[in-house]
């Protein structure tokens, strides 16, 4: 992560651009060039942070392949918002698979260009987490397992939001989803399920894996960079808030993203072959009341009455997170 | 055209979809005004000229600076730079050194040799009286318009209270000579020991079509104090006078400086240096209600000036003065307390203040207002085609604001002289601490200036502070955060998940494209700065 130690006194590098910097050293969003993989006149929601999360991934893929990259999109926001018949966002090759089959149609697309000799395009798959974490999860271990020559990313907004926001095993616990209603004695989703796919992924002792949010571009951009310079199997999991199914403000996408990492709600690292290799550490603390409280799916935790104690276990979750990867900043490491 | 199996349209392109119709509310780019630029009494556009700096661009950040100030290096000195209270950033960690920046492109330019081109000409004169601050920024100003000047200067050097009050060990001659000689150099006449005592008479003889007064205030305020040799009591105004020439003043060994004002720290400073034992600054309330800068006095202290608060003079014997201890009452005024106490002192200085000199402006017979003349909003007296600005009229008695009264009263002449009148431009709204989003800003600290040798502070008249060289400069500048104007960021640009924003390229900044934005507010959310704002789109 190169980019993240440049130290600006203006701007550091937390902006998406900085005029102060060589040409070299810029985000690919900064950039005249970019190639806008994901149009204007997409159907996303205001504020959407799944759209602007695939622009940014996929533009810094074009970059990294010299624009030789064919995507595979599961079914999903991404994919409906982008593509209704017969006109497409995408000014890249794409192919719409189905809800579950993406890693398999993605390792099928690299399998054929290998076999026409065509290296130098590469392949990303993409999916939301319903279509990563739940349906397509036995295709996606399947291709991990096998280390085909692709990049997966996941888009992570906690739920399947095109259907109307069902839960999904990448939804938060206390989550109001419309399978997890805010009613009974433990309303919303419920504590102590689900699965971290990030985890997962390593587990298979895949060559790359990796968290990212829209709330750091270079960070994501770095690490969609860093995955194009390695063949085999790559796992990209990107967490995008999704302003209607998480009851957000649109112009609160970047910020929501950015306090679940400033929590420590979401950690946000890397790993190569099984190992985790580093970590953005948090720089603003803040409690995870801070990132709940300006969501609807979590108003039944604040009214009619305060719910201290499932605060406190998703502060618990917090914790553990900061605690398991290592995300404070500690002094010897500055 | 033949299709493939089941495909009965041909591929079309997502831009033919107007996302933009859902939109209820637009953003719009705008320029706040920043609480530093807002502060300046010189209205200086800080933010602009640290954009420029920031980038290294010294000149252009000097032109842009030179646009409202020509004195930079003098101002980078002495200025009491409210805009460093103001700015954002000392909430975020330190503020900006924008006065070091500001003397770092003064010395710059003074090094270089750059230039100020005059205006075009226009045929008409002014007439200048005084050289002060107040004087030297309308004739430079005047000149920039195309203006011909003639500036009259009783004494025989220009500079008023910066020559002939601020002393030298904070703001050195060649400094102050080399930032008038470019005014000199831009086609201003400048007369020296020429005192105007007929203004009008002057004005005929010479043919001035205008006329701007910048006297200044130079009668020092004495205060009654019964005293047998009253040769060893003088005010402050003149021991700083005397200090320009070759005979300096003789204030003996104690010296008692009588006030609490900046210019009291500047004598008993002055007298330290003259080589008093002991200078004792005599003041009449408490520390807090001192008048002086603290960081003057902080200096002051470190250079073994000493302070007597609640205390008045009563009487001056020789070599002794009696002092009478002061008691402050319930609403905070000092009170006497009847208790008294006699000092040595070989000297007093009184320090209480500056008058205006009314004689010379006597045949004028101009509006008075508090023992200040009395001017409209454009700096006009209630006599067509004079105006002034400076200590001479109602205001903070600052180098600042003088050459901030000096720039508008130039402007206002040109109006003036062209039949028409003065309009001030409507102040954009304040860049407020809450528009800003700080995340995007990494910390850092202020450079401080290196500060000479407390010893060699005290025994000469070197300058006191040291200023920045060009690493800490560009350090120094890039610390702004451009509050309320676009640093072209990219964040905007970034952040659209719609791609509205469009990059018009370096130094052009941004446009919405409305046929996609849909209005999210995202870009409004994120820009570092402030400098878009979302309005209600008409229905
Ligand atoms: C000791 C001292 C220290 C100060 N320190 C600071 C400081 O650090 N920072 C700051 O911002 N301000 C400071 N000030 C205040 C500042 O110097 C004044 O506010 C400022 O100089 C006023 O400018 P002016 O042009 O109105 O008048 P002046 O600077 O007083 O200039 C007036 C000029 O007019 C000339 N003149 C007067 N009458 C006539 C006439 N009839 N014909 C021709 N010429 C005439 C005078 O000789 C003089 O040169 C200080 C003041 C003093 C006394
Ligand atoms: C096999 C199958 N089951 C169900 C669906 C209906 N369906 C379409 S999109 C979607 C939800 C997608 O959720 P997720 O993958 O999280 O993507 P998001 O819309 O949240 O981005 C579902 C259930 C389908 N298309 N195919
Ligand atoms: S529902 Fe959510 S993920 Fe889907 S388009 Fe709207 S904001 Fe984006
Ligand atoms: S940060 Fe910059 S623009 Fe903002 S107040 Fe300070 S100097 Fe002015
Ligand atoms: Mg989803």
């Amino acid at each position: 992560m190169k980019t993240s130690h440049i130290k600006f006194y203006q701007t550091g590098t937390y902006t998406v651009g900085n005029r102060l910097l060589s040409d070299a050293d810029r985000s690919v969003q900064s950039t005249m060039e970019r190639t806008n993989s994901l149009n204007s006149g997409h159907r996303a929601c205001q504020g959407c942070g799944e759209a602007l999360g695939a622009r940014y991934a996929i533009d810094a893929a074009m970059r990294a392949t010299g624009n030789r990259l064919i995507a595979a999109n599961a079914t999903g926001c991404l994919e409906v918002f982008s593509t209704p018949y017969p006109e497409t966002s995408w000014q890249i090759p794409w192919i719409h698979s189905l809800f579950g089959n993406t890693a398999a149609v993605a390792t099928g697309v690299a399998a054929a260009l290998k076999v026409q000799g065509r290296d130098n395009t590469r392949v990303v798959a993409q999916g939301g987490d319903g279509g990563t974490t739940d349906i397509g999860f036995g295709c996606l271990s399947g291709m991990f397992e096998r280390n085909d020559d692709v990049l997966y990313i996941c888009y992570d907004n906690e739920a399947y939001m095109n259907t109307g926001v069902q839960r999904s095993s990448a939804t938060p616990p206390a989550a109001r989803t419309a399978t997890t209603q805010a009613v009974g004695r433990s309303p919303g989703n419920v504590f102590g399920q689900g699965k971290n796919v990030p985890l997962i992924a390593m587990a298979h002792e895949i060559p790359y894996v990796a968290t990212a949010s829209v709330a750091d571009v270079r960070d994501l951009e770095d690490k969609v960079t860093k995955a194009m310079a390695i063949s085999g199997a790559r796992y990209v999991h990107i967490l995008v808030p999704c302003p209607l199914g998480w009851g957000s403000a649109p112009h609160d996408t970047i910020k929501l993203a950015r306090l679940a990492i400033e929590s420590g709600l979401f950690p946000v690292f890397e790993a190569e072959h099984g190992e985790i290799t580093g970590r953005r550490h948090i720089r603003r603390q803040v409690p995870v009341e801070d990132y709940l409280r300006p969501q609807k799916r979590f108003a039944h935790l604040f009214k009619p009455v305060l719910q201290t104690d499932r605060l406190a276990a998703l502060q618990a979750v917090a914790d553990r997170n900061i605690r398991r990867f290592d995300l404070l900043e500690r002094e010897d490491q500055v | 055209m033949k299709k493939p199996f089941a495909i009965t349209l041909d591929v079309g392109s997502s831009l033919a979809n107007l996302t933009g119709s859902w939109r209820t509310e637009r953003p719009v780019y705008l320029d706040r005004l920043p609480p530093c630029n807002a502060t300046c009494a010189a209205g200086e556009d800080i933010q602009q000229w640290l954009f420029h700096a920031e980038e290294g661009a010294y000149e252009t950040a000097w032109r842009v600076l030179m646009h409202d100030n020509p004195l930079p290096a003098v101002m980078g000195r002495v200025c009491y730079h409210p805009c460093e209270s103001a700015c954002n950033r000392g909430r975020l960690d330190e503020s900006v050194g924008i006065n070091s920046v500001e003397r770092f492109l003064g010395d710059q330019a003074l090094k270089e040799g750059w230039q100020i081109a005059p205006g075009a000409d226009t045929g008409k004169r002014v007439m200048v009286v005084g050289s002060g601050p107040a004087g030297l920024s309308a004739a430079y100003h005047l000149r920039r318009l195309g203006h011909a000047v003639t500036v009259f200067e009783a004494q025989s050097a220009a500079g008023g209270m910066m020559r002939y009050g601020i002393p030298q060990y904070r703001l050195p001659r060649d400094v102050l000579d080399g930032e008038i000689a470019r005014i000199v150099d831009m086609g201003v006449e400048l007369r020296v020991d020429a005192e105007v005592s007929d203004l009008v008479a002057t004005m005929q003889a010479d043919g001035f079509d205008a006329c701007f007064l910048g006297v200044g205030a130079q009668i020092g305020r004495r205060a009654y104090i019964p005293a047998g040799d009253a040769n060893r009591i003088t005010d402050a105004v003149s021991v700083l006078h005397g200090m320009a020439g070759d005979d300096k003043p003789l204030l003996g060994r104690r010296v008692v400086v009588y006030g609490g004002g900046n210019t009291a720290v500047d004598v008993a400073r002055t007298a330290r240096r003259l080589g008093a034992e002991e200078s004792i600054i005599v003041y009449r309330r408490t520390a807090d209600k001192m008048p002086a800068h603290a960081g003057e006095v902080e200096e002051a202290v470190e250079e073994g000036v000493k302070l007597k608060w609640l205390t008045t003079i009563k009487a001056a014997e020789s070599e002794t003065i009696t002092v009478e201890k002061m008691e402050l009452d319930d609403a905070g005024f000092p009170q006497p307390t009847g208790e008294f106490e006699v000092m040595p002192a070989d000297s007093v200085v009184l320090a209480l203040g500056q008058d205006v000199d009314t004689q010379m402006l006597e045949g004028l017979d101009l509006e008075m207002e508090h023992g200040s003349v009395k001017v409209d909003a454009g700096m006009m007296t209630d006599h067509a085609g004079v105006f002034a600005g400076g200590d001479m009229v109602d205001g903070e008695r600052t180098v600042t604001v003088a050459i901030g009264h000096g720039k508008k009263a130039a402007r206002a002449i040109d109006a003036w002289l062209r039949g028409t009148v003065y309009q001030v431009a409507p102040k954009n709204e304040l860049a407020t601490y809450e528009r800003l989003n700080t995340w995007y800003y990494s910390d850092a600290e202020k450079t401080v200036r290196p500060v000479l040798d407390l010893i060699r502070r005290q025994s000469t008249f070197d300058e006191v502070r040291g200023g920045l060289d060009e690493g800490n400069a560009l350090y120094e500048a890039r610390r702004c955060l451009s509050c309320g104007n676009c640093f072209e960021c990219d964040t905007c640009y970034g952040v659209c998940p719609d791609n509205a924003v469009i990059k018009l390229g370096p130094g052009k900044r941004f446009r919405f494209n409305y046929d996609y934005c849909k209005g999210c507010g995202l870009c409004v959310a994120e820009c570092p700065c402030g400098a878009i704002k979302m309005v209600p789109e008409a229905v």
